[in-house]
């Protein structure tokens, strides 16, 4: 059915339906983002010998996330007298809109996937980009000394990380020629890529909590140097909204790292391919993102000159000679 | 027709995805404007500052450090859009793509050179 849809020509029927299936979508990431806020205070306990939530919703606080955003729902809205009102609106849906805007190319399973558009790995890398926007307005419009330090660190730092994020992926485009994510991840039916390109997932993946903003690179927010950065003047669901595009990152991120890496919705070995891809495709992702909030308890934050210095002497190079590497690698023995 | 039917599909679905991630906030908070309080009082919408009144406006002169990163950056993202299309024809280009690239990327590796020595890229 849905085949037949792709290939009529488009409308406004079209674009009602796609409407419904991105806002179940949405709601899939919704409840990633409740339970993953859950899984990483639960997560982020049991490592530090607590036990995290457990009050709200039974012994595992199962609804304590659900609460914590009807809290946020109920906050009154404050912006400011010397913020920039217009600015400070725009902010938050600046920020939260490019978040989802990346889950449509990624392809979840062979069935369950959006736009199959030819520069899907191009496309989440330049739209993932934009959120940077979002928060540098953020923390200008705010008028305040700590969020302007925050968003201008967190602007340093992100098209820093930027750099050695792009060109890490560039060793896979060489061995599959394709900017597609559903070819990426068919080529990867004998070996996958992270074993093929260890290297560039070394970088893609420092990179990536860079760009994520999490420990330990969560300096645009460091709670105890710049109160919380770029979002101080922010409360209730404005600033929820900033919360929910890290998540939405987060998932997004996760998802891609299992498609170009971990082979996406393929079996780890061909006789266990019984097991269906979606089962096969949450269980690489849920491992991706436990491995984030493992990080998160294990490392302390960079320090500022350090952050920067890492990312342009050590991950950029790195990142180059791999490049170079895989095209004469390919060009020598293949 | 039918190839560009497909093509047009898919770039709609990514307009979708746009309509979704800007409605989903401007609804939310719209709504919340009935859920929420309204008790407005000076102190409520002064800047945040530690506790003690704000004493001058925020938006200071900041260390050109930040621009000059920002430059490196264009610099070398410009350098990746040429990156791409050649990494994906790769295959059909060969080995004269492969000197010609490493030549315009060691252009560019000279100014990284540059600016590590002139100190740019140390944080200070």
């Amino acid at each position: 059915m849905v085949e037949e849809l792709l290939h009529s020509s488009p409308g406004i029927a079209n674009f009602g339906i796609f409407f419904l299936l991105g806002a179940v979508l949405l709601l899939i990431v919704l409840g990633f983002v409740t339970y993953g806020i859950l899984a990483e205070r639960k997560v982020m306990g049991y490592m530090q010998l607590r036990h995290g939530p457990n009050r709200v919703g039974g012994k595992w606080g199962l609804l304590q996330t659900v609460a914590d955003v009807l809290k946020l729902l109920l906050k009154e809205d404050i912006i400011p007298k010397a913020a920039d009102k217009p600015l400070f609106i725009l902010a938050p849906v600046v920020a939260f809109a490019p978040s989802f805007m990346v889950l449509a190319t990624i392809p979840f399973t062979d069935k369950f996937q959006f736009a199959d558009i030819g520069v899907g790995l191009l496309y989440y890398i330049a739209v993932s980009g934009l959120t940077v926007f979002g928060m540098v307005l953020g923390g200008w419009a705010s008028n305040n000394k700590y969020a302007l330090l925050g968003g201008m660190r967190a602007a340093a730092q992100m098209i820093s990380y930027e750099i050695p994020l792009v060109m890490s992926v560039l060793g896979i485009i060489l061995l599959t020629g394709s900017l597609n994510l559903n070819d990426i991840v068919e080529q990867q039916e004998n070996v996958w890529f992270i074993l093929l390109q260890p290297v560039a997932f070394v970088v893609f993946f420092i990179a990536s909590i860079a760009e994520l903003n999490r420990t330990p690179f969560d300096l645009p927010e460091a709670e105890n140097e710049l109160v919380a950065g770029y979002h101080v003047e922010y409360s209730g669901f404005r600033w929820a909204f900033f919360m929910l595009a890290e998540y939405v990152y987060l998932f997004a991120m996760s998802a891609l790292i299992t498609v170009i890496f971990l082979g996406g919705w393929l079996p780890l070995f061909d006789f266990l391919s019984f097991i269906p891809g979606a089962v096969w495709f949450s269980v690489k992702f849920s491992a991706v993102v436990f491995v984030y909030i493992w990080l998160r308890s294990t490392l302390p934050r960079f320090r500022v000159d350090r952050l920067m210095e890492f990312g342009w002497k050590v991950l950029f190079p790195v990142a180059l000679a791999n490049i170079f590497l895989t095209a004469l690698i390919k060009t020598l023995f293949f | 027709m039918e190839l560009l039917n497909l093509y047009q599909n898919n770039y709609l679905i990514v307009f979708v995805f746009l309509c979704l991630g800007v409605l989903l906030p401007v609804v939310a908070l719209s709504l919340g404007k009935l859920l929420r309080p309204n008790k407005p009082s000076d102190e409520k919408y002064t800047t945040y500052e530690s506790g003690i009144d704000p004493f001058h406006d925020s938006r200071v002169q900041f260390n050109v450090r930040y621009y000059i990163f920002a430059l490196m950056f264009v610099i070398f993202d410009v350098e990746t859009v040429f990156l791409y299309p050649w990494a994906v024809a790769y295959d059909k280009l060969g080995v004269f793509a492969l000197i010609e690239m490493l030549i315009f990327v060691i252009m560019l590796l000279i100014g990284l050179i540059y600016a590590w020595k002139k100190k740019v890229l140390q944080w200070i």
